[in-house]
């Protein structure tokens, strides 16, 4: 989900059932099988929590791209089997709302407003900046994995109108060249990182 | 504690009205000081909750957590200024506040009863010291709103301190529901969240439906992508929801609500999770409310995104988990609704009128507005403004009011150009309709519509072309697929837009658009498809000049379509420093040290990274070079290039 201000954290997690940290034990490096595993357990618990009502397929989605970063085909399935929901239909709900994402998405989310105070207010440039910068369209993600744009509609806080939300954090007032030396920043970071390895 | 009556309400509302008292500008030696802290979507994405938290470990180090208290609160709506922190007793009105003022903030104000008058608010030159000093405030009328800014929505006993669930003990207690629904009847309610239907009428309709079980439906999914009236008043208030919803429930005979709310309003949905589970260990939701037979509880049902949710069908679809498709009426909700029974769905605003009128007579309420819509408008006011926010007035009042007393007028000295209400569906209302007084009839009547209540300014300097193009393509893009008028039709629509920003138009283009915005507003399906065209109907009845210009003249007045202007150096101000020349990542600029830069149209993208780094402001962006237009002739001459030429 996009989390666009910085409050609900402290409920957020008040709201999930029992989270998987095995405190003071020595950090272990899990390997990719054991994360999707524990992935799945955590969805597990939502289906449960959910599935009792009628109507929640969204939520449980909605839970389970939060795990998963978007909704891998697997999981899809797997909510279907478990809901006792043909996998055409889980898909069709997937696919109508703008909110789910089929692919992984890259490491910095950059959500730009398209709502009308901040179109009126220059975002299209702002997208233009952004689509020639990292020569990719709205909803794509860049090739190294490191970027993926997409729009909103209004955020709410039109007062600080054009609005690009940077990995959940709100950027007001934005401008072009702010945006450059953002994603400079970015793969800046990532340079030295790989450096390290 | 489970409340049971009348009484159990009273005793909690006078433990805590003293807190309400003070806020409310009585100095009752209360001998504490209490901070307000705006908790919206607007005010904490500037960071309110750093300051509140900031000033929380400030008081603790001084030992002041005593003689000070902060509370989280709802929107004051002057979202321009936030974050706001507002200090009580004296209602002092602190703007812009931060992290690093907090230590003045205690030091000044807590610890030496001074005012810090540099975070005050500054109208003309002057120091606002109070909230009621404020243009911004002074043509309100704060009844749908009266409880943000005043109470911490994230606690139920300061919404029971404003008298809150009182309304609903009495009904349940006391009341037969065609009472109530006669009361509401005749308070002229209509609804908040388009099409203005008579509250009344839809709830008597429900309450006649002689099936079991019936559902209410609050419509929290604030569709329009400019408009943020809904999220704040469930951020601010939403225990107001909760008690209409309920009040609702047992007047048409249901005991489960759900309200549909999108997922991307994190702040909405925590505080409506809160308050249901206060509401429940209260007893005001759940079984045997007020130890009755009457049981009602709400449920939160979560949208994904999908402006065609919004439309009350297609709502009905996704609440139950599928794609939000629409359907054709009848059957209406009230007949048919959730799982095939009688739904009853208002949006939020129509709801957080209900304890008001319950509370104040049905006579006071519609003592406000105009002959035909009562009561008050929530409004969020926004774009080329200088007072973006939050708004409520009394229907009837004239969008001068608005814009220009209420809003301050358009930033920069530009010259006003047009209002948008009704966000996708709705139209631009031009100047000569400043002093309309305006109401459901009035907007319809010159081509708009009161909408769910966003409300955009818009100045010299946007295009209402491209507006007209925005808004289809919002539609286009939201389109559901299900009918063909409104798949197909928006296309089209949309693509003779596009051509004529890009200078590709031809003059047969302006009726080819008015064809097909009228056949796609009479043979859609639903309210999407219907209403799409208007934003192209009201731009091309007001601005029709416009769509002139950039059809026969190729140029943009306003200066928006880019394929209608070129970016060019005042080489009487460039300093030769070649910033922009760095800046430019389409290598368009050229020149060299003492001579002025030059801008390659061809090359250039037009992303205006020049003109933000120019130290000398000698980049401008302007209609075509060849685009001459010659004012006391009236000619214009150049066209867009070679083929449009040819097809002139
Ligand atoms: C395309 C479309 C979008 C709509 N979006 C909303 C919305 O976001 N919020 C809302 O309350 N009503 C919306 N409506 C109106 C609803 O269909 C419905 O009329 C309304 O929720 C009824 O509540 P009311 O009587 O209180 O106005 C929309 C209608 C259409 C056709
Ligand atoms: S339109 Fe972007 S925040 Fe409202």
């Amino acid at each position: 989900m996009v989390q666009y201000a910085h409050t609900g954290k402290e409920s957020r997690e008040r709201e999930i059932p029992a989270p998987f940290v095995s405190e003071g034990k020595p950090e272990q490096k899990p390997d990719k099988e054991q994360t999707w595993e524990k992935k799945f357990n955590e969805l597990d618990r939502y289906i449960s929590l959910y599935a009792k009502e009628p109507g929640q397929l969204i939520i449980i989605l909605q839970k389970a791209q939060d795990i998963f970063g978007y909704l891998p085909e697997e999981a899809q399935a797997y909510i279907a089997e478990k809901t006792g929901t043909p996998v055409s239909e889980v898909n069709g709900v997937v696919t109508f709302y703008s909110l789910f994402s089929t692919e992984p998405r890259g490491k910095c989310a950059l959500d730009l407003c398209m709502g009308t105070a901040c179109y009126i207010k220059g975002a299209q440039e702002l997208m233009d900046t952004l689509k020639d910068q990292l020569q990719i369209d709205a909803g794509e993600t860049t090739a190294d994995h490191l970027f993926t744009v997409n729009t909103t509609r209004c955020i709410g806080a039109c007062g600080l109108a054009p609005i690009l939300v940077v990995n959940g954090e709100v950027h007001g007032n934005a401008k072009s060249g702010e945006i450059i030396k953002i994603i400079q920043k970015y793969r800046k970071g990532e340079d030295s990182e790989s450096k390290k390895h | 504690m489970k409340v049971k009556n009348t009484e159990d309400l009273r005793e909690i509302k006078d433990k805590f009205f003293p807190l309400i008292k003070q806020r409310l500008g009585h100095r009752n030696g209360l001998g504490i000081t209490q901070v307000l802290v705006c908790s919206g979507t607007a005010c904490s994405s500037a960071e309110s909750q750093d300051f509140r938290l900031e000033l929380e470990r400030e008081l603790e180090r001084r030992n002041l957590r005593d003689n000070v208290r902060i509370f989280k609160t709802g929107c004051f709506g002057f979202c321009q200024h936030g974050p706001i922190a507002m200090v009580h007793p004296g209602e002092v009105f602190y703007c812009q506040v931060k992290p690093d003022d907090v230590k003045e903030l205690v030091e000044t104000h807590f610890l030496s009863g001074r005012v810090v008058e540099r975070l005050l608010y500054q109208n003309n030159g002057q120091r606002a010291n109070n909230i009621e000093d404020i243009h911004f405030f002074q043509a309100q009328k704060r009844i749908v709103l009266r409880n943000c800014g005043v109470i911490n929505p994230e606690d139920i006993s300061e919404y029971i301190a404003r008298d809150g669930y009182f309304a609903l003990a009495d009904i349940i207690l006391n009341k037969k529901p065609s009472e109530i629904i006669d009361k509401i009847k005749k308070s002229g309610l209509r609804g908040r969240g388009g099409a203005g239907f008579p509250t009344g009428r839809k709830w008597e309709m429900t309450a006649a439906q002689d099936v079991k079980p019936k559902y209410v439906l609050c419509n929290a999914d604030e569709g329009d992508p400019g408009a943020f009236m809904d999220r704040s008043i469930l951020e601010g208030d939403p225990h107001s929801i909760l008690e209409a919803m309920a009040v609702s429930g047992y007047c048409i005979g249901a005991a489960q609500g759900y309200i549909y709310i999108r997922a991307e309003y994190p702040i909405a949905v925590e505080r409506l999770e809160i308050a249901i589970d206060q509401a429940r260990g209260y007893g005001l939701l759940g079984k045997n409310l007020f130890g009755t037979s009457f049981d009602f509880d709400i449920g939160l049902r979560f949208g994904a995104g999908a402006f065609v949710c919004g439309e009350e069908t297609a709502l009905l679809q996704s609440v139950m988990g599928q794609r939000g498709e629409p359907r054709p009426r009848p059957p209406y909700p009230a007949q048919e609704g959730l799982w095939g029974k009688p739904t009853l769905i208002s949006n939020v605003e129509t709801y957080a009128n209900i304890p008001v009128i319950l509370r104040e007579g049905w006579e006071w309420y519609s003592g406000h507005g105009t002959a035909s819509s009562k009561g008050s408008k929530v409004f969020s006011l926004a774009g080329k403004i200088n007072t973006t926010g939050l708004i409520e007035v009394p229907m009837g009042t004239t969008l001068r009011t608005i814009v220009f007393d209420i809003g301050g007028g358009i930033p920069g000295g530009k010259k006003f150009k047009a209002v948008q209400t009704g966000g996708p569906s709705g139209g631009c209302i031009p100047d000569k309709y400043l002093d309309l007084p305006i109401d459901y009839e009035s907007l319809k009547e010159i081509g708009s519509m009161m909408g769910s209540g966003g409300m955009i300014v818009m100045d010299e300097e946007n295009c209402m072309v491209d507006i007209a193009r925005f808004y289809v393509e919002f539609t286009q893009d939201e389109s559901c697929g299900r009918c063909t008028p409104c798949r197909v039709g928006t296309k089209r629509l949309l693509e003779v837009l596009k051509r004529i920003t890009e200078g590709k138009g031809e003059m047969e283009d302006l009726e080819l658009l008015e064809e097909l915005a009228f056949d796609i507003r009479d043979a859609s399906l639903c309210g999407l498809g219907q209403t799409a065209p208007n934003p192209v109907i009201s731009t091309m009845r007001y601005f029709r000049e416009e769509y002139i210009a950039h059809i026969r003249d190729k140029t943009c007045p306003a200066g928006v379509c880019k394929a209608l202007l070129d970016y060019t150096v005042d080489e009487a101000k460039c300093a030769a420093c070649g910033l922009c020349a760095k800046v430019c990542a389409a290598g368009a600029i050229t020149g060299a040290r003492g001579q002025p830069y030059r801008i390659d149209p061809e090359k250039c993208l037009k992303c205006a990274a020049c003109v933000a780094k120019c130290p000398k402001n000698a980049i401008t962006k302007g209609i075509r070079k060849e685009d001459v237009n010659i004012a006391e002739t009236g000619i214009h001459t150049g066209t867009g290039g070679q083929e449009e030429r040819a097809a002139l």
